[in-house]
This record gives C-alpha cells, sequence and structure tokens, in this order.
C-alpha cells in the first residue's frame, strides 16, 4: 500500500490523476451501474422477462453480472486489492468464489428437486 | 540450516518479521475475517436461494412488499432500497477518503471524513429500523388458510389490493383479548387482529366486485387471481386473519420470506451497527491522536476494510432480495 496506488481503472482505459480521483471516478461508475439496476427493476423490460438463458430470466442474469461488476469495483478500488500483492488477491478472491459456487450450485439443484416433489409428487401443501 | 539458500540474502527467515504476501499483520488478520464472514454470508443466501427454489411459484414479488417511502403516500417500489444503497455507497466514499488522508497524515481531513463516515452508518441504520418498521406493520392485511397459504384481497376493476378495514363487516362479538392476568395459567396470547375471519368472510360476500388473490405466480410473472366463485371455495379453508410480517405468520406470503428476510437483514444490519461503534472508537483515536503519535493511520485502513465489506454484501442482499 505505501507504494502507491495504480490509477488506471477498465484496463487502462480511464486514467485518474490523483487517488483521490479515482475514489470519485469510481463513485460515479458505481452509482450510474445501481441506477440502471433500478430503473431495469422497476420497468422490467418485457423481451428481457421472457427470455430464458440456462433456466434463469435474462433479467436476473444482468442484475447478478451487474452485482458482480459492483463487487469488483468495490474490492479493487475502495478495498485496495488492486494495490496488493497477486498472491494475496488470489488467496482471498478464489477461495470464497470457489466454495460459493459449490455451495449454491448444490442446495439450488436441491431446492428445485424438491420443487418437482412437492409440484408432481402426492403431497398435498396448498390448500 | 547453512546449506538452505535464501533469495532474499539479508532478510532472516526464521526469524520473523518477513512479509511474503505484503501486508502486516493485523491487515491480513482482517483479510480472513472478512474471507470468513463473506462465507458465512454466502451460506445466508444459498440457503435463501434454496427456500426460494422450492417455493419458485409462489414466492412473493419483492415489488409488491416494499413500497413504501417515508413522508409520501403511494406506490413507490425500490426508491428507498435505492436511497439506503446510495448512502451505503457513499459512505464508503468518505471511508475511503479518510484512508487516503490518512496515508498523507492529514489528521484533520480524516477526522472529517470518519465523521462523515459515521452520519451515513447512522442515516443506513435508521433506514432499515423504518424498513422493517413498515414490513412489520404490514400494509393491507391477508387472510391465512388451514394450509398456511396466504390469500390477498384485489378490487375486480382497478387490480389494485384491498385492504380488510376496507370491506370487512364488523359484527359484535364476545371476543376479547386473552389477558395473563385472566389465565388459569400463565397463558396470554398476541394482541387480536383488527377483524375475525367471519368478518372479513361477510365483508367479502357482501362486497362482489372483490377477488382473492393467491400466492402462485401465472405465466405472466403476476399472481394469479381467482373467479368470485373460486374465492368463495378458497374462503371456506380460511383460518386467521392476518396483518402484517413476524417470524410465523406473513401477510405477503411465504412466511420463508419473512423468516430470511429478518434474518438476513438484520445479520447485515448488525455488522452496519458494530461498524458504526468500531468506527466511533478510532474516530476518537483519529481526534485523540493516537495515530499521529504511531506514525501511521493504518488502523483506519482496517476498519475501513469492515466498513467496506459491509457495503459489499449489502450490493448483494440488494440484488437477491429486491431485484432478482
Amino acid at each position: 500500500m505505501a507504494h502507491g496506488h495504480k490509477l488506471e481503472i477498465f484496463r487502462g482505459l480511464v486514467k485518474f490523476k490523483s487517488n483521490t480521483q479515482k475514489i470519485w471516478g469510481v463513485l460515479a461508475f458505481l452509482t450510474f451501474v445501481t441506477a440502471i439496476e433500478v430503473v431495469l427493476g422497476i420497468y422490467k423490460p418485457a423481451g428481457l422477462v421472457e427470455t430464458h438463458v440456462l433456466g434463469m430470466k435474462l433479467l436476473n442474469w444482468i442484475f447478478i453480472i451487474l452485482t458482480l461488476v459492483k463487487a469488483y469495483y468495490i474490492a479493487w478500488d475502495f478495498m485496495h486489492l488492486r494495490d496488493e500483492k497477486s498472491s494475496l488477491r488470489r488467496a482471498i478472491v478464489w477461495t470464497p468464489v470457489f466454495l460459493v459456487i459449490y455451495l449454491s450450485f448444490i442446495l439450488l439443484v436441491e431446492g428445485d428437486y424438491i420443487y418437482n416433489v412437492y409440484k408432481d409428487g402426492f403431497v398435498t401443501w396448498n390448500f | 540450516m547453512d546449506t538452505t539458500v535464501t533469495t532474499g540474502v539479508k532478510e532472516n527467515v526464521w526469524g520473523g518479521g518477513n512479509r511474503p504476501l505484503g501486508a502486516s499483520y493485523g491487515k491480513l488478520m482482517m483479510w480472513f475475517f472478512l474471507v470468513s464472514d463473506a462465507l458465512t454470508f454466502s451460506g445466508f443466501l444459498a440457503a435463501y436461494g434454496f427456500s426460494r427454489f422450492k417455493f419458485m411459484d409462489i414466492w412473493p414479488i419483492a415489488d409488491e412488499v416494499f413500497t413504501h417511502v417515508p413522508f409520501f403516500h403511494g406506490n413507490y417500489p425500490m426508491i428507498y432500497v435505492a436511497f439506503m444503497t446510495f448512502i451505503l455507497i457513499m459512505s464508503s466514499v468518505t471511508m475511503v477518503l479518510a484512508v487516503d488522508a490518512g496515508h498523507k497524515m492529514k489528521q484533520k481531513a480524516v477526522i472529517w471524513y470518519m465523521f462523515a463516515t459515521i452520519i451515513g452508518g447512522a442515516i443506513f441504520l435508521g433506514s432499515q429500523a423504518w424498513e422493517w418498521a413498515t414490513f412489520i406493520k404490514g400494509d393491507h392485511g391477508a387472510i391465512e388458510t388451514k394450509g398456511g397459504r396466504i390469500l390477498q384481497f384485489v378490487n375486480a376493476e382497478t387490480g389494485e389490493r384491498v385492504a380488510l378495514a376496507d370491506f370487512a363487516k364488523t359484527i359484535p362479538s364476545e371476543r376479547v383479548d386473552h389477558e395473563r392476568k385472566n389465565g388459569i395459567w400463565f397463558y396470554g396470547e398476541t394482541a387480536l387482529p383488527s377483524f375475525s375471519v367471519n368478518e372479513v368472510v361477510a365483508g367479502f360476500k357482501a362486497n362482489p366486485n372483490i377477488l382473492v388473490r393467491t400466492e402462485t405466480i401465472g405465466e405472466d410473472g403476476h399472481k394469479t387471481l381467482l373467479t368470485r366463485q373460486e374465492s368463495l371455495d378458497k374462503l371456506a379453508n380460511a383460518s386467521q386473519v392476518v396483518e402484517g410480517a413476524n417470524l410465523i405468520h406473513n401477510e405477503y406470503g411465504s412466511r420463508l420470506f419473512a423468516d430470511f428476510f429478518f434474518f438476513i437483514t438484520g445479520f447485515h444490519g448488525f455488522h452496519v451497527f458494530s461498524g458504526v461503534v468500531i468506527n466511533l472508537i478510532i474516530f476518537f483515536n483519529v481526534v485523540l491522536g493516537t495515530y499521529e503519535k504511531r506514525g501511521h493511520y493504518e488502523m483506519v485502513e482496517k476498519v475501513g476494510l469492515y466498513w467496506h465489506f459491509v457495503d459489499l454484501v449489502w450490493v448483494f442482499v440488494f440484488t437477491f432480495f429486491y431485484l432478482v
């Protein structure tokens, strides 16, 4: 951290003059992404809701991807991961990423299975 | 160990003081804690996803649950949560500015930025308290069936929700709140709802333009409306009146939704609260000049990491509770 900050974001597309400027730039970007999410959440464009990708609405995929984008910039620029050694960065990022993908895969598949049991099995629950 | 070749010739490998990851002990420990805390939150959110997939076609639609904004009447889904998100991101920005000022050893600037961060945290906590209160108090009221499902009421002409108070009849009844002091044993009960099931059913029969809305989500992504006859059939299974939400009953739909709402936003709110407290402690240390004497502001950086983490978690809670 004491070795100064890396000041470019978007893979070098935007380069800031100082760390303070970079912070405000990242804020502007995060606000922009949140605004897109809120507008999409309120209007729910029909085309995005009706299209399904991998069993989920396209709109939901967009929300999740935008969330990951926001998480990336919070961790990289606010939490200074961009300035840390890559070994530390990888230890911090890939451990949860691997475990979370594993856990959500298992739980969501299981949840879907129970949904089908409730739907097609001989269980009365909606009365 | 004489034969061991080390590249950093001047350092004593086993004597301590090395920083292979280029971060101090305290900062590393903060990161380890944050990673484990991130896994805890992921566990909660994955459990939420499990329950939601299990009840995929009856899950409440967040846009219809969180519709209020303080001081304004009307239907404004998402607006207030978006505001809360912005507040939290904003307080993250002042925090990172405080860290930046700390690197430059500007005590005054650190004080003001930390102060702004604490105010932001307090506003967020207040907003969340309001959000909880609104959710607990409830909106229109509903009927719970014997199977534990929720029946809501809709005006057939406008398609808008109808509150129980708008159509329920008043039938004089002997039923009063059973208080503990009147009990034979140590029983009391929670406050009675404003209307009894009979009053709601009688009111429903008297108002032909009201229909029942079930929890089931139809093909078009909206909750299914029943016809008048189906509504009456459904109401035959009514077991109690539900107003608002708690851990056991929930007028908005599946009770698991309320359980997860209280649990996840509550756990997150607790993190925000402890973050504010820790920020306050560091704030006073900055004011007293502790870090000025120490020669560096690394403590500010460490609480900063925690504070950004709280923001990071909220970004995910926001997506999975309010958007998806």
